[in-house]
């Protein structure tokens, strides 16, 4: 009888929390309809024209979303694969250190860097490589002329990429740090013992012990695979770069926000939803299989 | 850890000390960076001059912003919705995690709750038709839209609730036997056992509030309203899109902005985030690790 009368106040608790679930993530989704309307916003959801699947196939044959399709894909998988490595071989490289202060120096500092959002970042990092920038600065030093690194479409993907590493990697080592504190130390001196060297410790001791948190960290970014990184891409890009810059969330707006096509950024944006959602859900069945991973 | 010192070990350690150092420097140079731009001459700073070392010294950049009633408005946006989002986010976190920490025979519903919450966790209607929502809530232009935008954030309500779940069980049956109701067993018991968790999240909460600057960019109407990272967004980053911008003309516009009153505001801006840094790096560790390993 008891239990009854708690479930009540069960109810209670979860109400505030799923109203707003309801008005702020429920009640949006029913939104997507528009993706398969002409979407009229004075006459609303319930009155604007059906048109099927039109606003998809007007979308396929914009030359626009063939570009921000490869660049999503290039621009996310590259940082999903350097974001797994750059912090692994940091992660290492800090546990090779014997100075004890100067590790935690390090850890100290190349955490903050995540802590900062983009749009101070990018005030940074145009700083940098702008056209008054430090770069330019250094190169006119030795006679070369400055270069416009932010307007170059041929290096906008890898300077996206490379400053998300730099941003990033420090902060996702931490992962792999736990799981290095972890590793018995008797491993190393029995395999000191056997005569192993620093690289074959590395080789056959931490890697194999670090192998499980890699493979569960790839697994589980799978669902990022359309993340491009919209805080970081918006801040940085600008017309000139839209060739290789452009990201689906950054066109989203765009079509949507600026340019007021509704329905055409909404079936854009159902598009991007759809495939995480599936990518995300078959990483979790993987990262469940695999290394008994649960969410919850 | 035997280690054996031969040469190559010697080599080795010495360049990974230079490489770690090397990375050191790159994450710290950024913001030192700035501080130098912002206090060097205007002339030596526009002319892009600076690179280590500030390039003369001079405080008029600051002192300007001291008359800037927009940056302290924003300023202060911004702080308001830190406070006010995390608190109800915070809120709303513990709220829920109660109840779905339950096991099963206690809470029926539990497993229905726990699928609605991923769900919404894993997918989303997209930007327009969640603009649209919010525009129809009468919020835009209110800080409301920016305090109840983060609202529940799905991933932090699971990451308590598996906390309260490795709470000892005999916590929650002691206080029941002592006449406690859930809302006390939860007040009581439960929060204050999980004081640091909480922090944890609620120092990530409230970095979130801090840097969000979109929301603050399509929610608002006027600057006015704009939350600092939003400000600052549009000051120093924002370049006209969808124009026929030529490289030229972005030179141009490269040439115009104001760089060392820019790199005081944004510098100001990151104040803030080094103020609350060691006392972030305290809890964040703790905090990621209870994210990624259970049981």
């Amino acid at each position: 009888m008891r239990k009854i009368g708690h479930q009540k106040h069960y109810y209670l608790m979860l109400l505030p929390g799923m109203v707003w679930l309801v008005m702020f993530s429920i009640v949006p989704m029913s939104g997507i309809v528009m993706a398969f309307q002409n979407f009229n916003p004075g006459a609303g959801l319930f009155k604007s024209d059906w048109v099927g699947l039109e606003n998809f196939k007007y979308m396929f044959q914009l030359n626009d979303s063939k570009t921000v399709i490869i660049n999503t894909l290039i621009i996310a998988v590259g940082k999903i694969a350097l974001n797994l490595l750059v912090p692994l071989v940091f992660a290492i490289l800090l546990n090779e250190l014997r100075s004890l202060r100067y590790k935690k120096l390090v850890q100290t500092v190349v955490y903050l860097p995540h802590f900062l959002s983009w749009v101070i970042m990018s005030t940074i990092v145009i700083g940098i490589f702008g056209y008054y920038g430090v770069v330019n600065t250094v190169i006119g030093m030795f006679g070369f002329d400055p270069k416009l690194f932010m307007a170059d479409a041929g290096i906008f993907r890898q300077l996206v990429i490379g400053t998300d590493v730099w941003k990033e990697f420090g902060f996702s080592a931490i992962i792999y740090l736990a799981a290095l504190t972890g590793i018995n130390l008797n491993l190393y001196e029995a395999a000191a013992i056997d005569g192993a060297n620093r690289w074959q410790l590395i080789r056959h001791v931490t890697l194999p012990a670090l192998s499980t948190t890699v493979v569960l960290l790839g697994v589980l970014s799978l669902g990022n695979v359309l993340n491009a990184g919209f805080d970081q891409v918006y801040n940085l890009y600008n017309p000139l770069v839209y060739s290789t810059g452009d990201i689906l969330d950054t066109w989203v707006y765009r079509l949507g926000l600026q340019n007021l096509q509704y329905s055409l950024a909404t079936a854009a944006g159902l598009f991007k939803s759809v495939i995480s959602f599936v990518l995300i859900f078959i990483s979790y069945r993987l990262a469940y299989r695999y290394a008994d991973y649960t969410v919850f | 850890m035997v280690r054996n010192i031969t040469l190559g070990s010697r080599t080795f350690e010495i360049a990974n000390i230079i490489v770690l150092g090397l990375l050191l420097v790159s994450c710290i140079y950024p913001l030192w960076y700035t501080f130098c731009v912002s206090i060097s001459e205007k002339s030596a700073a526009n002319a892009g001059l600076v690179t280590i070392f500030p390039i003369g010294f001079s405080l008029s950049s600051y002192k300007e912003i001291i008359s800037d009633s927009l940056f302290f408005n924003a300023f202060w946006i911004s702080i308001q919705r830190t406070v006010l989002g995390t608190s109800f986010s915070l809120l709303m976190i513990v709220l829920m995690a109660y109840p779905l920490a339950r096991p099963k025979k206690d809470f029926k519903m539990r497993n229905t709750f726990m699928w609605i919450l991923v769900f919404c966790m894993l997918f989303n209607g997209g930007l327009i038709p969640w603009y649209l929502t919010i525009q129809n809530y009468h919020l835009i232009d209110t800080i409301w839209a920016l305090v109840l935008g983060g609202g529940v954030p799905v991933f932090d309500v699971i990451l308590i609730m598996n906390f309260f779940r490795n709470l000892p069980k005999e916590l929650n049956e002691a206080a029941v036997v002592d006449g406690a109701g859930p809302w006390s067993v939860l007040f009581r018991v439960y929060i204050p056992c999980s004081i640091p968790v909480l922090a944890a999240v609620a120092l990530f909460i409230s970095v979130y509030h801090w840097n969000e600057f979109f929301n603050g960019l399509v929610l608002m109407n006027t600057s006015a309203n704009y939350p600092l990272q939003t400000y600052i967004q549009q000051l120093v980053v924002n370049i006209p899109v969808g124009t026929n911008l030529t490289p030229e003309q972005y030179k141009k516009l490269s040439e115009l902005s104001n760089r060392t009153l820019n790199a005081a505001k944004v510098f100001i801006a990151m104040v803030p985030m080094l103020i609350v840094y060691p006392f972030l790096q305290k809890y964040f560790v703790s905090g990621i690790m209870l994210g990624a390993v259970k049981e």
